[in-house]
């Protein structure tokens, strides 16, 4: 995909169609310091996500869960921020081995090889790594929501640290990585509709359904303990999400302000479209329908930001609150329990943004992808794009959903990952960490 | 007519209502409440064994006719307990209540409960 963009952003310059990927490093480029500034950005604007979904998960759960729920988040930051720079990163983007199932090389242990390197989009690959780096944190973390307010602390870390090496690292390295046989194929996922939302949305369901409902679902009513701290949160992830998507390009040219404007067009038309449908179904428009509508866009938006003009952009976010919707109502008809919607939501827009894109290309993209299909000898049409897509797609589904319950079956087993009826009517503050959210309510 | 108080451990919340609910008293008030009886817990905040001044505590209200007091008080037993009973398990309080009056229709007596 990376080389995908970059052919892209030459061919829009005027340039010839490269076949170099960016990631061909040299310690002879040069630094640009204005790329490499907005890719600072972007980094720091994807971390401050990881606090946005703290608040928007910990609002949306129960009082006597915010603390442990917000935990999950953070836990993510603390774990997969090892993880990636020990080992991660060389898995993801390390050169192919196992037939391609996922990249390795040993200098890329701790980052050691690329101390001094300079990728060919200018900027420091450090850079680059850390940008990567928060995506790898942020997967674990939203996938988190399926299986709130009824998962033990330390088999969740235990989860994602195995589910980050197995599941994201793998998948990361077939969409991403210049080597990776979905790359090849010419899958489009821009910026982490299959790698982040699919796979997380997915394994989220998957545990879901392992670990069974909490005790009282669906008879108790479980309200959401804070909602404006919700709607902090979900702000926090629109301002984030720009960096996620207008970072991805590894650049900061004409791709970015595409990227760039599809994001926002994508979010608000989401939000707009979710409240009216929230006015003609419910009479009632909600905080709550608001932040599912904005987050529902954006994540429709997400494989599709750098490909997809403003209207295709807006189309998309759209579509994704009217199937995001269909979804919550479909739990609650089948009942299983996906606490926070961490599939309903990024499972569900992310599969629909990752197909949809197929038929809002914007006329350069689909020069790009006919001549790099030419170069290849093969003809390229909007039905075989869609083919490409849905499999892509349809692998990420399958591998997240086999290996995540994989492990959730050894975790329960080895370490113990459900919370007993007790501890979850007790909360997981108080029976988890000892602390309790919300002290100020109490005169202490 | 009486008014039960109860005072209990807020993580025992669920429990009480349970046993309640199966014992069919359903009309109740919840507040959050500080305060302190024998009790010394403890709290954990960075590392550091933190024992409150005041804990805080879930306080039930439950107005009844004279003969549910003994089923309202069994329910709470059984549900507030932690491990067949411990020091900071709470209260239960009940008081005489002199009169009922239920708004929507100005009913007074032991029918407005």
């Amino acid at each position: 995909m990376i080389r995908i963009r970059k052919d892209w952003s030459l061919l829009l310059a005027g340039g010839t169609l490269s076949l170099l990927a960016p990631l061909t490093a040299s310690a002879s480029t040069s630094v640009d310091s204005g790329v490499t500034a907005w890719m600072l950005t972007s980094t720091v604007l994807v971390l401050l996500m990881i606090p946005g979904l703290a608040m928007f998960y910990g609002g949306l759960s129960r009082t006597k869960n915010v603390i442990g729920t917000m935990l999950h988040s953070f836990a993510a930051l603390a774990i997969v921020g090892v993880l990636w720079v020990a080992v991660g990163y060389a898995l993801a983007f390390g050169k192919g081995v196992l037939g391609g199932f996922i990249g390795w090389d040993s200098g890329l242990l701790f980052l050691q090889s690329i101390d001094e390197k300079v990728l060919e989009s200018s900027v420091p690959e450090y850079v680059f790594a850390m940008f990567q780096g928060k995506f790898a944190i942020i997967a674990p973390a939203l996938m988190a929501g399926a299986v709130a307010e009824r998962i033990r602390f330390r088999g969740y870390c235990v989860l994602i640290a195995l589910w980050s090496l197995l599941v994201y690292s793998p998948i990361c390295h077939w969409v991403w990585a210049t080597d990776g046989f979905l790359f090849k194929m010419g899958a489009i996922d821009f910026a982490g509709g299959t790698v982040v939302h699919i796979s997380s949305g997915i394994s989220g369901l998957v545990a879901a359904l392992f670990l069974g409902p909490r005790v009282g679902y669906p008879k108790t009513a479980m309200h959401p303990s804070h909602l404006v701290m919700t709607l902090i949160g979900v702000g926090l992830l629109w301002v984030g999400w720009f960096g996620f998507n207008a970072g991805s390009g590894i650049s900061s040219n004409l791709l970015t302000a595409q990227a760039f404007t599809a994001t926002q067009a994508a979010a608000a038309t989401g939000a707009l479209t979710w409240i009216c449908i929230e006015h003609f179904h419910l009479k009632k428009i909600t905080s709550l329908g608001l932040a599912s509508g904005i987050l529902s866009g954006l994540v429709a938006i997400t494989p599709a930001a750098g490909v997809v003009p403003p209207f295709g952009s807006m189309v998309l976010g759209a579509a994704a609150s009217c199937v995001c919707y269909l979804a919550l109502i479909m739990k609650s008809k089948l009942g299983y329990d996906d606490s926070l919607d961490a599939f309903g939501i990024h499972g569900v827009a992310g599969i629909l943004g990752a197909l949809g894109l197929t038929f809002f290309l914007r006329p350069s993209a689909v020069t790009a992808l006919s001549s790099a299909a030419a170069a290849k000898g093969e003809p390229w049409s909007m039905l075989q794009q869609f083919g490409i897509q849905s499999a892509g797609v349809g692998i990420t589904i399958a591998y997240s959903a086999i290996v995540t319950l994989i492990l959730v079956v050894l975790v329960e087993k080895f370490v113990g990952l459900k919370l007993s009826d007790a501890e979850q009517k007790a909360g997981m503050d108080h029976s988890l960490h000892g602390e309790h959210g919300y002290g100020f309510l109490n005169l202490n | 007519m009486k008014l039960v108080i109860a005072v209990i451990r807020p993580e025992k919340l669920d429990d009480v209502r349970e046993a309640l609910v199966a014992a069919e008293i359903t009309r109740i008030t919840v507040t959050r409440a500080t305060g302190h009886g024998q009790y010394l817990g403890e709290d954990l905040y960075r590392g550091q064994i933190h024992v409150p001044d005041l804990y805080p505590k879930v306080r039930l209200e439950i107005a009844c006719n004279d003969e549910f007091v003994e089923i309202i008080i069994d329910a709470i037993l059984r549900g507030a307990r932690q491990n067949g009973g411990k020091v900071g398990d709470g209260k239960i309080l009940v008081v005489p209540l002199e009169q009922c009056i239920r708004i929507r229709t100005g009913e007074r007596g032991g029918s407005a409960i």
